[in-house]
């Protein structure tokens, strides 16, 4: 006799389409550049799903998006942003502006309001009037311009780290100096590094392999670039904005 | 010509084209998505919103996102504000705090809780971050259209009524907004409470938000209808103060803005710690100094009064 007892009581049953799958994004303006970067863990659970799954993505040659959050949710708004952006391109001949894509993402994620993406998006670019720009938005598309965000797992240790060297707040400048308003390429490539190996020492969801996006703005020298191991260019071409990648290893453990 | 006979004899490519069109249905595509529609389009002939295939949308809703109920739920919605309007003989003053928590995190210290709809309309944010910044928006642009079919500006009276008839048109879905709609129109200065359980008040003076009830408390201490320019900028200001420092919901910065009858404008960005000290700066209507730390530190209050010499 099989046991029945189970059908005694109520049966609940909820419909839960959502995982956690780990892993940080971080985003940093400069005077006319943008660094977005990502760990390339993906977990769920205690588990390591991969040591590999992107969360940057190139959508233009002037902005950058990076996903954080549901992966399969992630992969799939950047497919739909990836799509609407090339039927912009076909009805305009000109790639969207970075505030206009920050505007599309706020009603793409919106438009899911009753039903939402679990993802917590920045986008990073370089502005029509050529400055660096980071767009942070929430999983239902309230979105804020910022000059550096830290998303996903390891969030709550790296934002304030990035507070005290981007914002350099709880610092006082020596007297009669002050502090500078942007840093150079160089100082914000050593901020992101080092942002990523700490929180890779100190969260278990964070690590294996770090990929580093840099938007560069049209006509700006490769200083900061040139020399850097590794470095690859994702833009189509030399006379505009230019976007390149820097790929580096992570602990794995 | 003869539509009767072709709708019942498609050809291949009708039927082609036909599915097509309801595959593109169905994957939330509509046309209005080729072209902009100012970034709406997915509002256009009552195209709106995806709704999860469950018996009841709202609590599968609830369940995911209210972190007030469950602190572990995945999606955290930003909450926690203080907000304030008033209106008075100058105009209306606006002033909000700037910082944004998920839970017991801050999310963030520089949030723009006032929306500019346009030169005449602000409208603040409490509760739901995107569901103001959102429809707001929206708002926005049927105010704009208002003006394009009347040739005359909309009232706030009436720009708050399409917000609250909106919301109210969602009512149990589990949008969370708490808003003032303030502007400048033909009466004058006004501002409108509008929530999205469709509540809309018109009034002189509201608060919004978890510290709602310490802005009050120095808003309605200070509170006169013949209030200078100065005098009200400064209650404003000071009534964010307060509430920054004693919600621990609310806090960072305040952000001013004063409506007159050519529009509203910008007055400025405070940080609530610097006031706390050293006062608002060189400001119309600052008495001087900071608003909390010296009045419990010269003496009177303060077990660390300094000691003075004989």
């Amino acid at each position: 006799m099989p046991d029945m007892s189970v059908l005694a009581g109520p049966q609940q049953h909820q419909f839960n389409p959502y995982a956690e799958n780990g892993g940080t994004i971080l985003a940093i303006a400069g005077a006319d550049f943008t660094v977005v970067a990502g760990d390339t863990r993906q977990s769920e659970g205690y588990s390591i799903q991969t040591r590999y799954a992107p969360k940057v993505f190139r959508l233009t040659d002037r902005a950058v998006l990076a996903v954080n959050g549901f992966a399969a949710d992630g992969n799939m708004f950047v497919k739909k942003v990836k799509q609407r952006l090339e039927w912009y391109r076909h009805a305009h001949a000109k790639d969207m502006p970075l505030r206009a894509i920050a505007r599309l993402i706020q009603t793409m994620l919106y438009a899911q309001r009753f039903f939402p993406y679990y993802v917590y998006n920045i986008l990073g670019g370089i502005e029509e009037d050529g400055s660096g720009a980071v767009y942070s938005f929430d999983p239902v598309g309230s979105y804020e311009r910022e000059a550096c965000r830290a998303a996903g797992a390891a969030q709550s240790l790296v934002q304030p780290f990035l507070d005290n060297q981007i914002y350099f707040k709880n610092q006082t400048a020596a007297p009669g100096q002050s502090h500078p308003t942007h840093l150079p390429l160089s100082d914000v490539l050593s901020i992101v590094i080092d942002s990523f190996t700490s929180a890779t020492e100190r969260h278990i969801e964070v690590g294996d392999g770090l990929e580093i996006y840099i938007v560069l703005a049209k006509g700006r020298s490769l200083q900061g670039v040139e020399g850097l191991r590794g470095l690859r260019e994702m833009s189509s071409r030399e006379d505009g904005e230019r976007v390149f990648v820097l790929q580096r290893e992570l602990k794995k453990d | 010509m003869n539509s009767f006979a072709t709708k019942f004899s498609p050809t291949d490519a009708d039927i082609e084209l036909r599915r097509a069109q309801e595959i593109a249905e169905e994957e939330g595509m509509s046309d209005v998505m080729w072209g902009s529609e100012a970034g709406f389009g997915n509002l256009v002939n009552g195209h709106a919103f995806n709704i999860p295939s469950v018996p009841d949308p709202s609590s599968f809703l609830r369940l995911h996102t209210d972190d007030h109920a469950d602190p572990n739920c995945k999606i955290k919605i930003q909450h926690g504000t203080t907000t304030l309007a008033f209106r008075f003989q100058g105009g209306v003053i606006v002033a909000v705090d700037s910082r944004a928590t998920a839970g017991s995190y801050i999310a963030s210290g520089t949030v723009k809780k006032v929306i500019e709809i346009n030169p005449y309309l602000l409208g603040t944010m409490a509760g739901g971050a995107a569901d103001c910044q959102y429809w707001e928006t929206y708002l926005g642009i049927q105010c704009r259209l208002h003006e394009l079919r009347n040739k005359e500006r909309i009232s706030v009276a009436a720009a708050s009524k399409y917000l609250s008839n909106l919301v109210y048109g969602y009512k149990g879905m589990g949008l969370s907004m708490g808003t003032m709609i303030c502007g400048w129109d033909k009466t004058g200065p006004a501002v409108f409470y509008v929530d999205s359980d469709g509540t809309r008040l018109k009034g002189d003076l509201f608060s919004v938000g978890s510290g709602s009830t310490f802005a009050y408390g120095v808003l309605d201490q200070g509170y006169r209808w013949d209030l200078t320019d100065a005098e009200a900028q400064e209650l404003g200001r000071r009534s964010i103060y307060a509430a920054g420092h004693r919600d621990a919901f609310s806090g960072n910065t305040c952000n001013l803005y004063h409506v007159k009858e050519d529009g509203w404008k910008f007055i400025g960005n405070y940080d609530i710690t610097k006031m706390h000290y050293d006062g608002p700066g060189e400001v119309a209507g600052a008495p001087g100094g900071g608003y909390g730390y010296d009045v419990r530190t010269q003496g009177r209050f303060s077990a660390l009064a300094p000691t003075v010499p004989a």
